[in-house]
């Protein structure tokens, strides 16, 4: 015996010799992996850096958003290592785009913690977006497992639930963020919720930046804006709601403000984005718990969701959302002023809504999707858009949406409920068509001009906005071959 | 004051050709349509009386107006809405509501503010023809 019992003991084993060896040869690479009903599925368009096997790309990121680090190490020989490796299993080249790859990967269910979307998020989009190996990534799409999805609690409300208490039934909901978005004071900011709710609208919104400064505290905000919304209620006899945004520095100082709107007798809060997955998770229970429907508006998300080479797709952000708790989510307009091709916003649609989703390419959609009775997440349509597009509007985007009119409400010349009253009136006849059969996509603009002739305010509007549209390229858009891209 | 609950009540009244129109696209979709009366208009009235069940075999639009206008003449100093329910997974709830028939005269709704304590302010809602009159003869 002249080995010392350091090399005795040494693994002899290609696999767990010491050293740096391919990540596709350590066992994230199986392109005969079979997937399991209960695995989580998630699609990256990987642009790895010159030179790299995109297959090896492929089983790095694998490697890295699962077990692997840099080296091998011998500790992995003490657990059921196999099981913890995700699996990369598949690697496509993008149809429209160079050096730049679709990769799939499959994750074992007990990779994540149950109802924990800050876990399941530091291990998918962790480590590996800042990976050298990889020019750009971006996370694409994923498949939620039935089993995954039944820890989650979803939508505190949900639409149907929303609708109910809400009395509106057969249309889009209707809203409008008040403006300016700094500066108001409590009473003045009440006016404009008091003046959009009679006028016809169903919600007003307090924007996303608007908390608890200095020119307006939150409790000053949110006393005047509850008298708005009871005193429209009792103009109208409608059910009436304002979204007093809760955003705060802390969690207990978000409850603070959720507890005083709650007491306040408000149907519905708001948060940011920006307040990150577990306080999101935590204002959806709050609201499941309290009765109060939660709207998240999505501060922040194009930071990361717009580029299409880098980031994450806004239909991930849908799910996730969907997932932990949020009623209502901002997810384009198609026409209006912010980034929306039609069919990814259809897509993104139909990840809030659908009970089932089909594969559907075209909308982005990579994966079928069954949202096991999680209830749905009414889209919000926000943002450069007025009641002259009602008939593209209620074509794109269809019953279950949230249209807000901003400025297109407050902007009107004879004031906020006149804006308010276009919009409704403009709403109402247009689904009055549809539903009678009219081709109202084509007639659209004489079906409003017509509505008009007993709606002075709807045509002071149309002849005001009549010439506004953003047409712009999108910068996302599908990739895909009809063909050669199947089912998994 | 005119009571804007329902799909359709920022238009003129419906004439009998736009409601059968509606009945025919609520009936297109397999929805079951039901007519429903109050003389309690108040926004969280949930539970308006139901003209009998709803018509989940009734196919002819014509069949729906019949009943719509049976309520009508029956009640015509109610407030009359046509409700449609899918009964579809997922959804399972009303899908549709519109008004067919409002009272002649509509007094609305008074707002008492009761103060508490600090600057907050307990809201209530009261219809004038209610708090006036009992059930049956309030328009």
């Amino acid at each position: 015996m002249s080995q010392a019992v350091e090399s005795r003991t040494r693994i002899k084993s290609e696999r767990y010799e010491s050293g740096v060896i391919p990540y596709a040869k350590m066992g994230y690479w199986d392109p005969e992996y079979v997937i399991k009903d209960t695995d989580i599925l998630a699609l990256f368009r990987c642009t790895p850096q010159p030179g790299v096997d995109p297959v090896e790309a492929a089983a790095a990121l694998a490697g890295e958003s699962s077990t692997a680090t840099w080296t091998v190490v011998w500790t992995d020989l003490l657990t059921a290592c196999d099981l913890y490796r995700a699996k990369a299993f598949r690697v496509d080249p993008v149809p429209s785009a160079a050096d730049t790859y679709f990769c799939y990967i499959a994750y074992d269910i007990d990779l994540f913690e149950e109802g924990s979307l800050a876990n399941l998020t530091a291990s998918i989009i962790g480590n590996i977006f800042g990976f050298k190996a990889v020019k750009a990534l971006r996370l694409e799409d994923m498949r939620f497992p039935v089993a995954l999805l039944k820890t989650y609690q979803g939508p505190a409300t949900g639409v149907v639930v929303e609708r109910e208490r809400m009395d509106k039934f057969g249309r889009p909901l209707l809203g409008a963020t008040v403006k300016p978005k700094l500066g108001l004071s409590g009473k003045n900011y009440g006016r404009v919720v008091f003046e959009g709710l009679k006028g016809g609208l169903d919600f007003l919104k307090d924007d996303e930046n608007i908390n608890s400064q200095p020119f307006m505290r939150y409790r000053e905000r949110f006393l005047y804006s509850m008298e708005g919304v009871n005193h429209a209620a009792c103009l109208t006899g409608e059910v009436k709601g304002h979204y007093l945004n809760t955003t705060a520095a802390t969690m207990e100082d978000m409850y603070e403000r959720a507890n005083f709107a709650r007491d306040l007798g408000s149907v519905i809060v708001m948060i940011d984005l920006v307040i990150g997955y577990t306080a999101i998770q935590s204002m959806g229970k709050w609201s499941r718990d309290n009765d109060v429907i939660l709207h998240l508006h999505r501060a922040g998300n194009s930071t990361y969701s717009r580029q299409k080479n880098h980031g994450m797709n806004f239909r991930v952000i849908c799910k996730w959302m969907r997932m932990s708790g949020c009623d209502h989510i901002h997810a384009g307009t198609v026409v209006g002023k912010l980034e929306g091709d039609p069919l990814m916003i259809k897509g993104f649609y139909n990840t809030l809504l659908d009970t089932k989703t089909e594969v559907n390419l075209p909308q982005g959609l990579f994966f079928a999707q069954d949202w096991a009775s999680l209830r749905k997440c009414v889209p919000v349509a926000s943002g450069g858009i007025h009641c002259g597009q009602m008939h593209q509007l209620i074509n794109y985007l269809g019953d279950d949406v949230v249209l807000q009119f901003g400025g297109g409400t407050i902007g009107h010349p004879d004031g906020i409920q006149a804006g308010a009253t276009a919009n409704r009136v403009a709403l109402e006849c247009m689904v009055l068509a549809r539903n009678e059969g009219r081709d109202y996509i084509a007639e659209g603009p004489q079906i409003l001009r017509d509505a008009a002739k007993t709606c002075g305010p709807l045509q002071t509007a149309l002849d005001l906005w009549k010439d506004i549209t953003f047409n712009y390229a999108s910068t996302d858009t599908a990739d895909f071959v009809e063909t050669a891209t199947a089912n998994v | 004051m005119k009571l804007t609950q329902g799909c359709f009540s920022f238009l003129p009244d419906l004439t009998d050709e736009q409601i059968t129109k509606q009945i025919q696209y609520a009936l297109n979709k397999s929805w079951a349509l039901s007519i429903e009366y109050t003389d309690d208009p108040h926004p969280r009235n949930n539970y308006w009386e139901m003209w009998g069940l709803p018509l989940f075999d009734m196919k002819d639009p014509a069949a729906v107006l019949f009943e719509i206008n049976m309520c009508k003449k029956a009640k015509p100093n109610f407030y009359v809405k046509c409700v449609a329910f899918d009964n579809t997974r997922g959804t399972e709830s009303a899908v549709l509501s519109f008004i067919v028939q409002r009272p002649a005269y509509e007094p609305g709704f008074r707002l008492s503010r009761q103060e508490v304590q600090g600057r907050n302010l307990v809201y209530t809602l009261e219809a004038y023809s209610v708090s006036a009159k009992p059930e049956g003869e309030r328009y």
